[in-house]
Formats: C-alpha cells, structure tokens, sequence
C-alpha cells in the first residue's frame, strides 16, 4: 500500500490558523442565507478602503464562507491575493469541472451554499458542466468567474468568453459586476438567491479591473431584488382541499422529491406519512427523506424503481407530490401516467405545477411548510372521524412487494455481482455515511442495494445525469462534513472523466474512499444496446478489463491513494473493512465486476408504466381486478 | 393558437431583454413583437411581448419569465379593455402624377407625412395593427420602397394602473 503524499505544510498552517479563528468566533454564522440577510446573524462592517479583491473577500467571509473550491489564472489573479491572508480555505482543485461538482457536493451534504472560483474563458467554461448540473437538481451554488478588464470585454480578448450568455439558461441568475463598489451588494443577493425559494446556482463574472478597482468595503450591504419574491407559506385553503382528498381517497401515495430535503422537512414528512398511513415513494433525488426500513417506504418509483412503487403511482386514486416535478424518468409516458389519480402537487416553484401532469390542488410553498399545515389539516379531518380505510389498498402493495422485491442473480460466468458489492458497502459501512455516485448501472444499483435511512446521505446527478460528478462531490461533501465516513460509488468510465481530483484529496487531506464499480463497459449504454439494439455493443468496451487499461490500483497510488482491489464475492468484506480502516488517506478500490449484469427492474425509455419489466423477459403480473 | 399581449415590467438593467426572448426562443415559441421603454420609473422598463400561442403552454412561458430575477411583474392585456398601438413609417413612390392620391390616401387614414423628395414620400402612421395593415394594402398599389414597423405597444383601459392590478401568477 503506498501512502500518500503529507497534505503542504502552508495549507496545515492555513488550516490551524482557521481554526483558531473559528474558535474564537464560535459563534460566528455558518449557516445559509435567510429570506432577509444573507447570513445567520449578520457581521457589521465600518467603510473600509480596500480594493475589488480585497471587498469580494471580505464579502465571502462575512457571508460566513468556509471553503471555496477553484483554479487562479490570469483574470481573476488578483481575488487570490486577499484570499491568501483569508479565513476562507481555498481548496486547489485540478480541473474547475471538479470545482464546481465539489462546491455542489459540499452543497448537498451540508444544505450551506457551495462556491467554487475560476479564471475567465477556459476556466469558467469548464465550470458550465457543473452549473448545469447544480441547475437541474436545485444546488445552492455560487460560481465566481474572473473576466477580462472592461475595456477589453466584446473584443475577442485573450481568455474572453461570454460567461454570462453561455450560463443564462442554466443558472438561477447571473451577474457580470459592473463596478467595484457593487461587489458585496452582488454578492450578497448572489448567496440569497441560490440559498432561498428554489435553491439554484448563481453566476458572478468579474472584470478584473473590477477586482484591481480601489473601493470601499462595508457591510452588511443592502438587497435589491425587487422581482424576487418566492412564496413559502402555502394558500389555507388549498391545504384543506388537500386534506380533505387525503382523508377520502382509497389508493392514495405521497410522492416525495428533493425539494423535501431541501427544504428540511423530513421530521414532517414522517410525521404526515404515520397520521394517514399513506405509502410513500422517494424519488431517486429523495433518498433519505423518508427511512428505507419503515413499513410504509414502497422505494423509489421510475425508470428503475421498485414494482410496488411504479405500480403504487400506476394505479394511484390520489398522488399527493411534495417537492417533486414529475420527471419524465418517474412517469414513464406522461399520457399513460396514474391516469385515475387525482394530484395534488405542492412545489416552492409554481412553474412545476401543471408542467408535466395537471394538478388538481396546486400548492405553492416551501414543502416544510406544507407539510407542517397538511398535518394541521390532515388532524382536523381525523378529529371528525374522515379517516380512509387503506386495507385494501395495503394488502394489494404488500403482495406486490413480497412478489417482486428488489433482487438479482449472481452471474452465471461465476464473475462478481456488482449488486452483491454495494449491498455489502452498505451493510459494512452503515447508514451514517454519505454515498456519492456517478451516473450509470452502479448510481441505480447504490439507490436500489444500499438502505438510506437518513437525509443528505445519498447525494447524485439527477437531472443531468453527468457522469464524472462522483469524484469531485465525494470531495466536496467530505470537506462539510469532515466527521462522516463519505464514499464514492463510481463506475470505471464515470470515474475516468474526474479521477484527478483525487490528488487534490490526497494533497489536501480529504480521505474520501471510492468504489469504483469496474465492469470493463459504460455498463448502462451497454445494458441498452443489449435490450434494444440487437447486443450490438458498439463502443461501450473501455478496455477496463480485458487490458486493464488504466490500472485502477496504480492509478489510485499514483494519485496519493491507497489502491485496492476485489475480484472475488469472498474478498468483498475483507475489502471493505480494510479500506474503512484506512483514514489518513483517500483509498480507492477496484471492484472487478461481471459485464452482463443489468438494472432491474425497468421501464424503457418513452413507454408506459404499466410495460414494467421486473427482470429480463419477465414482466410481473397484476391482477387488475384487484384495484 | 390566439394572440396573446403581455406587458412586462423589468427592472432597467442590462442584458434582461436577452433574458426574456432567450426564455421565449428556448421554448419555442415566436414572438410576434416586441416593444421596450422606459416607464414613469426611470428604473424600470416595460416590456410589450405579442406572443401567437395556446394558452396552456403560454402560461408556462409566464411561469417561467417570472422566474426571472429582474422580472418586476407580468399582466396579461385583454384586447377588450386595453389600447394597443403600433407605429409605421412608410417610404411610398409618389411622384407628381400619383401624389394627389396617396395624399388623399394618408388622410382619410389620418396618418401624416414625415418627408418629401422629388419621387417618394414618408408617411408616419399608428394605430392597430388591423388599421395599419388596411393603410399598407391601399399605399402598395403606389409601391412601397421602404417601411419600418415598430412592435404594439399597449395599456389598459380606465384608471388603474399596472403597477397597482394583480400580476399573472398562475397556480
């Protein structure tokens, strides 16, 4: 095993020195922005004369910043000479894609607002990957990108790029900082826009001459956003309307998304799904709102979801959505979706209701809110005796469930089962831990095998879908959460595109540990040719096994990491303990997985729900009278 | 698919036109015209968008520009209780023998002449775009050298104003 690398003796001194400060400002915010100042408890400023730089710095650590992920280059040069004297670590990441999934990792395991930094041109581009990563799934993330000087800007200037332009349709909003005194006013609506309503990511360019601009620095700076204006309590009446359904319908299912967990409702959520007795199903960005073990969790529904979940939904009288938007990976084809159920859909953003499936009861509010007035109102029905009678309904879901449970075979080639490894990874490892995956067979296999129990333990790209995210989010959430155990699940073409930034973990002192799923293939690209075009398996075959070519092992030991690997079901416990042992270094394994192993269950893409398939060529049967 | 007219206040900032028919094109939908100025309110412009579209994905559209932050508020005008205008200039062929007649022509539409030369003139017009369509048709028989159309611009009827009514937020 080689160790790696010391973390640089500037960046432990860097370290002590920011703990020093934090102790004594124990007190001091951390916390995301709320609907009125952009911190917890806000710092006060006299003016100060400083310069561009030095008043965006300042601004990031009265904003309560701990960590900014980023790469320096020529335009936003001079913001890191402030930021050498700051409290504010700066972690040197190797690729500003790994900037930005890393700022969105932090994001996701700590709910604060991530931040990641890059030059102009080049380096912002690269962070395009990852805003629109942040925009799909609702990231709070701040991105501050250098531009060249404003004389220069719609030249073709060296490292120029429209920054600006190219994020318009993938952020929440960006600016591109007109003068040196507007930079903490900006900044600071930057952090309450990505923090508050529908989180989202926020884009800062600034010219460099900006950033060299003599100004003065005071805060905290007042917020001009006269457009802005999310709403978070929900309409009372809609409310009773909804409860009113609750406490009729006979097949009703709380479907419940991401914007549960974000919005830090999931005490409530248990809480309204034991009042009415209700199935739940959480959506692949919902894992962890609701405990896998309770009795009344049906898994996941979509593309990949279990068969009482999809059939739930399928053939729902009532579908109450929380924070979820009616991804076309959960309905399968819209027209054939629930099509008996009635909606009732409560969303912070009221562009999601109606914009896939009609809502019968729109609701719009932040979900803790809802839910916390649902319970109020659900009570109200239950005090007059409207209580539904779900035996039935129950009855007919826990025949589905002990017919068509999650399950798979060993392969027949006497290969290792990739299932096998992650059922294993969780039972070792445990629900207290946060798992990051990439996208592909091991990202549904990790949501399928691994049991979460606990919000903001499962972290993903699920609206984009990018591969490569595993890595540096895995990096990002162990740096907010230093304490927790946080492993990366990644398969071995994910983990190609961004396993650089493991040297920025092994210098930095990140001890992620990552599995790397290696089944030779892009494995879901290869599970599609083999279903739909004739196992036709054309340029899926990495290379991974048959030439071992990169050798993870190696790799992960060039890289500063301790290198493992398992090829063997006897070896997968020995494996992983061995790796759970090791915490001064990031550690890879190199799982050798069977090629021919496939997701289970599944709806093909574009069509109905009801052509679930439960394994190859097996499709359950429903016996429709039932309902 | 009907015509739809939206008055849109936006904060008076750079780059929030771009927003705006970036959400419009990104969606597919082709707008008919377009028309911004400065308001009462030196900080804010107003924004008249006719969009040709069913009202379901229309309201969409509405949704999701609300969602932008510079974005103050959304009305949509309802052709019965508002005034819609459009602007016209155009260059007709005129010489001394047709003259007379397109003059004649000019005013019984009550638009006026900007400019003269030897062979054309410049006729400024506004009103509806059904009305201007109807001038357009009469001035063609002369030949129309050059026109230049400016989008509707339009304002509700009575004494309220857009800033007091209630904004077109759906659900």
């Amino acid at each position: 095993m080689t160790r790696p690398t010391p973390e640089t003796l500037a960046n432990s001194a860097r370290r002590a020195r920011a703990a020093v400060e934090q102790a004594r400002d124990a007190d001091r915010p951390r916390g995301t922005a709320t609907p009125t100042v952009p911190a917890v408890r806000t710092p006060v400023s006299a003016p100060a004369q400083v310069s561009g730089a030095g008043s965006l710095v300042r601004s990031l650590e009265a904003l309560g910043v701990e960590v900014i992920f980023g790469i320096p280059g020529g335009a936003i040069l001079p913001a890191y000479d402030p930021l050498y004297d700051s409290t504010v670590r700066h972690i040197l990441v190797r690729h500003e894609q790994g900037a930005g999934h890393a700022a969105t990792g932090y994001a996701q395991a700590t709910g604060r607002v991530g931040v990641c930094v890059a030059t102009s041109g080049p380096g912002a581009t690269n962070l395009v990957t990852p805003i629109a990563d942040a925009y799909m799934d609702s990231v709070p993330l701040v991105a501050i990108t250098g531009q060249v000087a404003r004389p220069s800007i719609g030249t073709d200037a060296f490292q120029e790029a429209d920054i600006q332009g190219i994020t318009l349709p993938i952020t929440k909003h960006n600016f591109l900082v007109q003068s040196a005194e507007e930079l903490p006013r900006v900044l600071a609506e930057a952090f309450h826009l990505a923090a508050t309503g529908r989180p989202g990511p926020v884009l800062v360019d600034i010219p460099k001459d900006v950033l060299q601009a003599s100004t003065v620095f005071a805060w905290p700076p007042t917020l001009d956003l006269p457009g802005y204006r999310p709403t978070l309590h929900p309409h009372g009446k809609q409310i009773r309307e909804a409860a009113r359904l609750m406490a009729i319908a006979r097949r009703p299912v709380l479907y419940v998304g991401g914007g549960v967990l974000k919005a830090g409702a999931t005490d409530g959520l248990r809480q309204l799904a034991e009042l009415t007795g209700i199935p739940v199903v959480t959506t692949l960005m919902a894992l962890g709102a609701f405990p896998d073990s309770h009795p009344q969790h049906l898994g996941m529904p979509g593309m990949h979801g279990t068969v009482a979940a999809v059939h739930g939904l399928q053939k729902a009288d009532l579908i109450v959505a929380l924070g979820a938007r009616f991804d076309d990976r959960v309905t399968g084809q819209l027209d054939s979706f629930a099509p008996d159920a009635a909606v009732v859909h409560a969303d912070i953003d009221p562009a999601e209701i109606g914009k896939n499936r009609h809502a019968d009861v729109p609701i719009v509010g932040d979900a803790r809110h809802v839910i916390d007035e649902l319970v109020g109102a659900v009570t109200v029905e239950q005090s007059a005796g409207h209580r539904p009678d779900l035996d039935d309904w129950w009855s007919q879901l826990q025949e589905l469930r002990r017919r068509y449970p999650l399950g798979y075979d060993d392969p027949a080639d006497g290969t290792l089962s990739p299932q096998y490894v992650l059922r294993r990874l969780g039972e070792i490892v445990g629900p207290e831990a946060v798992y990051v995956a990439g996208v592909g067979q091991h990202q549904m296999w990790a949501s399928q095998f691994i049991s979460y129990e606990k919000p903001r333990t499962w972290l993903n790209s699920g609206g984009l879908g990018t591969m490569g995210y595993a890595v540096p989010a895995a990096m990002g959430a162990k740096v907010g959460r230093p304490e927790t155990v946080v492993w990366g699940i990644d398969g071995d073409g994910c983990f190609q595109m961004t396993s650089q930034e493991l040297a920025t973990c092994a210098l930095e002192g990140i001890p992620v540990k990552i599995a790397v799923i290696n089944n030779g293939n892009l494995g879901m690209v290869r599970q599609w040719q083999a279903l739909f075009y004739g196992e036709r398996y054309s340029n899926t075959d990495l290379g991974t096994h048959k030439h071992r070519i990169p050798d993870f092992v190696k790799l992960a030991e060039a890289l500063g990491c301790v290198g493992l690997r398992c090829e063997t079901a006897e070896d997968v416990d020995r494996t992983i303990e061995a790796a759970m042992s090791i915490n001064d270094a990031p550690v890879v394994i190199d799982f050798v997985v069977g090629k021919d192993a496939m997701v289970w269950p599944m709806v093909a893409a574009g069509t109905s729900n009801d052509e679930i398939m439960f394994a190859r060529g097996v499709r359950p049967v429903f016996d429709e009278d039932e309902v | 698919m009907t015509m739809h007219t939206l008055s849109v206040l936006v904060e008076n900032k750079p780059g929030v036109l771009a927003r705006v028919s970036g959400l419009f094109s990104r969606r597919g939908f082709n707008i008919g015209s377009l028309a911004v100025g400065e308001t009462e309110n030196p900080d804010v412009s107003r924004i008249t968008i006719v969009v040709n579209a069913d009202s379901s994905p229309l309201e969409q559209v509405t949704k999701q520009l609300n969602k932008l932050v510079n974005i103050i508020k959304i009305v949509e005008l309802d052709p019965q209780v508002s005034v819609a205008r459009e602007l016209l200039l155009v260059k007709v062929r005129a010489d001394r023998s047709a003259r007379g007649q397109v003059l004649e022509t000019v005013n019984l539409f009550r638009a006026r002449v900007v400019d003269v030369a030897p062979e054309t003139l410049t006729v400024e017009a506004t009103g509806t775009p059904d009305k201007l369509a109807a001038l357009l048709r009469d001035l063609e028989a002369f030949g129309i050298k050059e026109m230049v159309q400016s989008g509707t611009v339009a304002i509700g009827r009575g004494s309220r104003s857009i800033t007091a009514g209630p904004a077109l937020r759906a659900a």
